[in-house]
């Protein structure tokens, strides 16, 4: 940065004045953060004190009944299996397309295949449930059959009340759409930082275009594809409206992914706030913070990888 | 990589396969990627195009039937305007000022923190967002269900969008001009008024039109703030209001043909409306004649 001169008081102050000001604004950020959990954690507190640790294994969701039983058993089993299967699904896709984008097209079709995929991320999230519920859901059924057929053997393909398709599974689909942008972006800009001199070292020996990518473009963004797939996680963890279409909510834990069913936190806050009473949107709001305090792990450990990775190539840039 | 084959001879037949295989794997995903993109657009689109006309844009769901064909989208394009709006007065400033912040004065560690934590905030849920505004607005202020609670809540989703992209807008101004202005004697909070900000101004304005076109398709914030509603409402502050993306969730929950159609039709809308956002900001994009953003 610059050297600033050396100036009279009243500009002196004219800065320190702005300088707060933008601070300030600055500071917001992380009081909003701060806000956030605080007023999340009292209103959730009554919940807490109504259900206990039972909050943390119960299955049903009946906060209103007298007695209340409600906690996030199913709903968190639900969130994490859909979220790691969307993430098994779009990890290849998004780092394949991402390397294809960076190491094998011409800089143009590049550009305009990177533009393609981010619109992936500006399609609203109710359109991917609305898609997702009326085009993809029908389509999965065959899918699926095929997969309980073949390799049914295998518990988490097989179905025992027959397929009708709004499954986790399609769930796991529709969630790998949406965060196969996020983590072609953030692995897009991983391997550009990956150094010229080893591609060009590379290349000058004869290796041919994957022999460069295997070695002297992966090895250096490991941890920044590993940040790049846990802030898609973050996303997929979170996302509430296309999970909520898709699926045909229920409260039980099975591992069997194709049968109907199963239920995610984001979910069911959807699904139940409308009709939900004081005791209930109070419930619900726990179920959200259990769902904030996850989601900001995952991205603060992301975040922390991507940052570690980026600096390390500004450093030896 | 031809001459260099050329002059070391001999490639085996396995390394050219496996080259091949891999290169053709790579094409493939980004085949898939594109493909996932043109199907759902394409579907909406489609299906979108048959079901919209008119009388569906100027027309609110007012004394609707739940058999009736009729009925249409007015009031939530109002009320999208509307808490759209609302989050951009509140978000834009801030988050402008921030961006700065960072860029212009952030070399210690307390600028360090605001930028982390401002990437951590791009990743909080908007479900959680709008129980935020659920919480503090509605349940510990008491203020009931509004368009404006639902601004809030965009805003609070749009603040770190805001902030990220202007900072790496405000980051390519190139070095020379400020040190030009300081060599003027003019005081940092000048240059950065009338040198930074002029010169990153297409850019800024690109920036803030996508962060814009991000939050006018978020639902699951509005679902618990806005809370819909089927009249037309001008007043953001008058209780519950509806919403484009809200509106397409409601219609598509029902199990009757004419709300799916009412659905798909409103999803075009708001599709063409997200679109449309984004073609305007990649056009003031080209605008730029600094080149600030290329």
């Amino acid at each position: 940065m610059a050297r600033e001169p050396r100036l009279s008081a009243t500009s002196r102050r004219g800065d320190a004045v702005f300088r707060a000001v933008a601070g300030s604004a600055g500071g917001l950020v992380l009081v909003l953060i701060a806000a956030i959990a605080i007023f999340l954690i009292v209103q959730a507190a009554p919940a807490f004190r109504r259900a206990g640790l039972s909050f943390f294994t119960e299955r049903q969701w009946f906060p209103d009944a007298t007695p209340a039983r409600f906690g996030v058993g199913a709903l968190a089993f639900g969130t994490l299996v859909s979220s790691l299967l969307a993430l098994a699904i779009s990890l290849p896709i998004a780092v394949g397309s991402a390397l294809f984008t960076t190491e094998i097209a011409p800089p143009r079709l590049g550009r305009w295949i990177g533009h393609l995929v981010d619109l992936l991320a500006a399609v609203p999230s109710v359109i991917y449930g609305l898609w997702g519920f009326l085009f993809l859901v029908p389509r999965l059924v065959p899918a699926e059959r095929w997969l309980d057929n073949t390799i049914g053997f295998i518990p988490i393909f097989h179905s025992r009340h027959g397929i009708y398709g709004r499954s986790l599974f399609a769930a796991g689909v529709i969630l790998a759409i949406m965060i196969l942008p996020i983590i072609a972006a953030i692995s897009r800009e991983v391997f550009r930082q990956a150094p010229a001199t080893h591609r060009e070292a590379a290349m000058a020996l004869g290796a041919t275009r994957w022999e460069t990518i295997r070695y002297a473009v992966l090895p250096f963004s490991r941890s920044g594809i590993i940040g790049a797939a846990m802030l898609g996680l973050g996303r997929a963890l979170g996302e509430t409206i296309a999970v909520a279409l898709v699926l045909a909510a229920s409260y039980d834990v099975k591992i069997h992914l194709v049968e109907p069913g199963g239920n995610t936190v984001a979910a069911n806050i959807a699904n139940k706030f409308g009709e939900a009473g004081l005791g209930g949107r109070e419930a619900l709001i726990a179920s959200g913070l259990v769902l904030f305090a996850i989601t900001l792990l995952v991205n603060i450990a992301a975040r922390a990888v991507v940052y570690r990775t980026t600096r390390l190539a500004e450093a030896k840039a | 990589m031809s001459v260099a084959q050329g002059l070391l001879g001999h490639r085996s037949p396995r390394r050219t396969w496996t080259d091949r295989v891999a290169v053709a794997a790579l094409a493939a995903s980004v085949i898939v990627a594109v493909g996932v993109l043109t199907l759902v657009l394409g579907y909406t689109i489609a299906r979108g195009a048959r079901a919209i006309s008119f009388d569906f844009l100027t027309h609110s769901m007012k004394g609707v039937g739940p058999l009736d064909a009729t009925g249409g989208v007015y009031h939530s394009i109002i009320g999208t305007v509307e808490q759209v709006l609302i989050a951009s007065l509140l978000s834009i400033p801030l988050g402008l000022l921030a961006a700065i912040y960072i860029v212009e004065y952030g070399t210690n560690r307390f600028a360090f923190a605001v930028r982390f934590f401002v990437d951590v905030m791009t990743g909080i849920p908007s479900i959680v967002a709008g129980l935020f505004v659920f919480s503090f607005w509605v349940l510990g202020l008491h203020q009931g269900f509004s368009g404006f609670a639902a601004g809030m809540a965009l805003s609070v989703l749009m603040l770190p969008v805001v902030i990220r992209a202007s900072e790496e807008m405000l980051r390519l101004v190139p070095d020379h001009l400020r040190e030009a202005s300081y060599a003027l004697g003019i005081p940092r909070w000048r240059t950065i008024i009338s040198v930074v900000l002029p010169t990153a101004s297409a850019g800024l304005t690109t920036a803030v039109v996508l962060a814009i076109a991000r939050v006018t398709g978020e639902t699951a914030p509005l679902l618990v703030t806005a809370f819909g509603f089927e009249s037309i409402k001008t007043n953001p502050f008058d209780g519950p209001q509806s919403a484009l993306p809200l509106y397409v969730w409601s219609q598509a929950a029902s199990a009757f043909d004419v709300a799916v159609r009412r659905a798909w039709a409103a999803a075009l809308t708001l599709v063409v409306v997200v679109l449309a956002l984004i073609a305007l900001a990649r056009l003031l994009t080209r605008r730029d004649r600094l080149g600030v953003t290329q």
